[in-house]
């Protein structure tokens, strides 16, 4: 299994750079360089290495401290609003598999029409009347995830009660209840799986929108979308305030698809190209 | 396919209620009154329940959101409760920015990604292959309102090549307007170059292996003139879908992009009304944008049966 994983570049290198993100983000629980809320105005926009490791923002706050505590605050949102949708849609996409009839298309048109919300715009409709703030955030994420996971499941689900083995538990009289449990959702895990993480490198992307815009979590609390937001300002004077954050959602982002792919490749090679 | 069509559009009628019954829920079922949110807490109670009756919201909620939706068909959209000016102006007004903005970053992600998913197809698992990956990999990773402020950082603090925002309105001249929605549409464009870069490599290595071009090759068709005369044609079929799917991430990113450039148009619109809590603008464009996408998935449903018969025989 570990030649199997090493040999595939690109899993290696998304493992490594989510497994990385990981690790700071705990990092920053107990550890940071310096307290990220700090203000030391005569330290203000220093750049990297002058005054800590990669330098200070307008407040004279560590950088470095702040995208360490920017990474938690991204990916604790991204995983709690990809679970939540995963888990819901996941829940409906197998249960109008195992219905079909009026459910499916039920089921598939609510998909259409949340689908016709990009998340930014629900965050904003959501953002008017219950403030902005990681709630917001994680709601208007988590709405747009159900009907990804519901279409996926679904569509993996119906292939798999095509099976034989499927037909052999319809036959004994099995409920579709048992046999979503004990045959549908084994077979579609790797499907969902991969799906996971790849949507978490969205959710990271769309949580930064949110931030840039001023609808996640609110200020003193660092978060990567809202440091690009303030770095927009001393753009010509600081443009490491711009470059960081930047780098470090695409990284990020850039983890979560390359492990994404690479799972695929390693545990559904029918799909491989 | 008349029988097909009259499905379609039945469902996308149905599809476009629906969207506007949630955006109207949304709206009126959240906690917190309209009325109250646009005037902030130093409203006096008179001026609250003139805004209220104003606004019908001492009405029903189903009668509500028929009133609205009778006025939303008729094209009365409200008035700006910040701008006092009709809602439907200001959209067509802003979509003079957003449209063509939107335009030129699917003009210039097709072009960019065709020629990269071809080449990289033609040259598949070499390091030409890799190094294009690595590009797509990179666009889909890069927030585009992020390579926005390293276009501006680059073309106009550094080089003094470009605007570093703002639109100077069509008046100007096609050339300055264009010119100003220039780096915006390249900040837009990279991420779904970077996708479609994908989708058109993987569409194009799975048509080459079709039997038509193994013929096509067969009759002594050099593999470039295979390639370009027969595989890409029928490979951008999937190219074309795809477009239509990231539509949604393209009005998204729109929203982003254009606050980043301080551009007016409809996504800064939207950001507008938020900060100044004008719930009606707000609720309309979001009406506009969700109505947008499903038209624009439907446009691209019919394209995909007009284009394959095998779909059409399908859907018969």
């Amino acid at each position: 299994m570990i030649a199997n994983i090493l040999r595939r570049p690109v899993l290696v290198t998304g493992l490594v750079v989510t497994l990385a993100l990981v690790a700071i983000a705990l990092l920053s629980l107990v550890w940071t360089p310096a307290q990220p809320s700090k203000m030391q105005i005569l330290l203000k926009l220093k750049p990297p290495l002058a005054a800590g490791l990669l330098g200070t923002d307008h407040f004279g706050r560590d950088l470095t401290s702040m995208l360490m505590v920017g990474a938690w605050n991204s990916l604790s949102t991204a995983l709690v609003a990809v679970a939540i949708g995963a888990s819901i849609g996941t829940a409906v996409g197998v249960f109008v598999a195992a219905q079909r009839g009026w459910a499916e298309v039920i089921v598939m048109r609510i998909c259409d029409i949340i689908f016709a919300l990009p998340p930014i715009l629900s965050a904003m409709m959501l953002g008017a009347f219950l403030g902005a703030g990681r709630f917001t955030a994680i709601l208007a994420i988590a709405t747009f995830m159900v009907p990804v996971f519901a279409r996926l499941t679904f569509g993996a689900a119906l292939q798999i009660w095509t099976r034989d083995y499927v037909m052999a538990a319809i036959g004994m009289g099995r409920s579709g209840m048992a046999i979503t449990f004990t045959h549908v959702l084994p077979n579609i895990s790797n499907q969902i799986i991969v799906q996971v993480t790849i949507q978490l490198g969205l959710a990271i992307l769309t949580e930064a929108g949110l931030s840039f815009l001023g609808l996640g979590m609110p200020p003193p609390a660092p978060t990567w979308g809202r440091m690009l937001a303030d770095a927009q300002t001393y753009l010509g004077q600081a443009p490491w305030l711009a470059l960081l954050p930047g780098l470090a959602i695409a990284l990020a982002v850039l983890g979560f698809n390359m492990l994404g792919d690479g799972l695929r490749d390693l545990l559904d090679p029918r799909d491989r190209n | 396919m008349i029988t097909i069509l009259t499905r379609r559009i039945l469902s996308l009628i149905i599809t476009l209620l629906a969207v506007s019954l949630l955006v109207f829920s949304v709206m009126n079922l959240l906690p917190g009154d309209p009325a109250s949110i646009m005037l902030g807490t130093s409203a006096s109670p008179d001026t609250l329940a003139a805004l209220q009756k104003q606004m019908g919201l001492d009405q029903p909620l189903p009668l509500r959101y028929l009133a609205w939706l009778s006025d939303v068909l008729q094209g009365d959209l409200g008035n700006s409760y910040t701008y006092s000016v009709p809602v439907a102006g200001l959209i067509v007004e802003r979509l003079a920015v957003t449209l063509p903005l939107a335009l030129m970053a699917v003009v210039l992600s097709v072009a960019i990604a065709v020629p990269l998913g071809v080449t990289a197809a033609r040259y598949r698992n070499g390091p030409v292959d890799f190094l294009i990956g690595l590009f797509s990999y990179a666009g889909i990773a890069m927030p585009g309102f992020w390579v926005g402020l390293l276009l501006i950082l680059l073309f106009s603090s550094h080089l003094g090549w470009m605007p570093a925002g703002g639109f100077p309105g069509w008046d100007a001249g096609i050339g300055a307007g264009l010119k100003a929605l220039l780096l915006p549409a390249v900040s837009l464009a990279l991420a779904q170059a970077g996708v479609l870069t994908r989708v058109a490599r993987t569409s194009v290595i799975e048509v080459m292996g079709e039997d038509f071009v193994r013929t096509a090759r067969a009759k002594g068709l050099g593999e470039g003139a295979a390639l370009w005369r027969h595989a890409v044609p029928n490979a951008l079929i999937p190219v074309v879908t795809m477009l239509g799917l990231q539509f949604t991430f393209l009005v998204a990113g729109a929203v982003l992009v254009e606050n980043v450039f301080n551009l007016p148009g409809l996504g800064r619109l939207a950001y507008q009304a938020l900060s100044q809590r004008d719930i009606i603008v707000m609720q309309n464009v979001v009406l506009f944008f969700a109505g947008l996408v499903i038209i624009m998935n439907f446009l691209v449903d019919l394209a995909y049966l007009v284009i394959d018969p095998r779909l059409r025989a399908k859907a018969q």
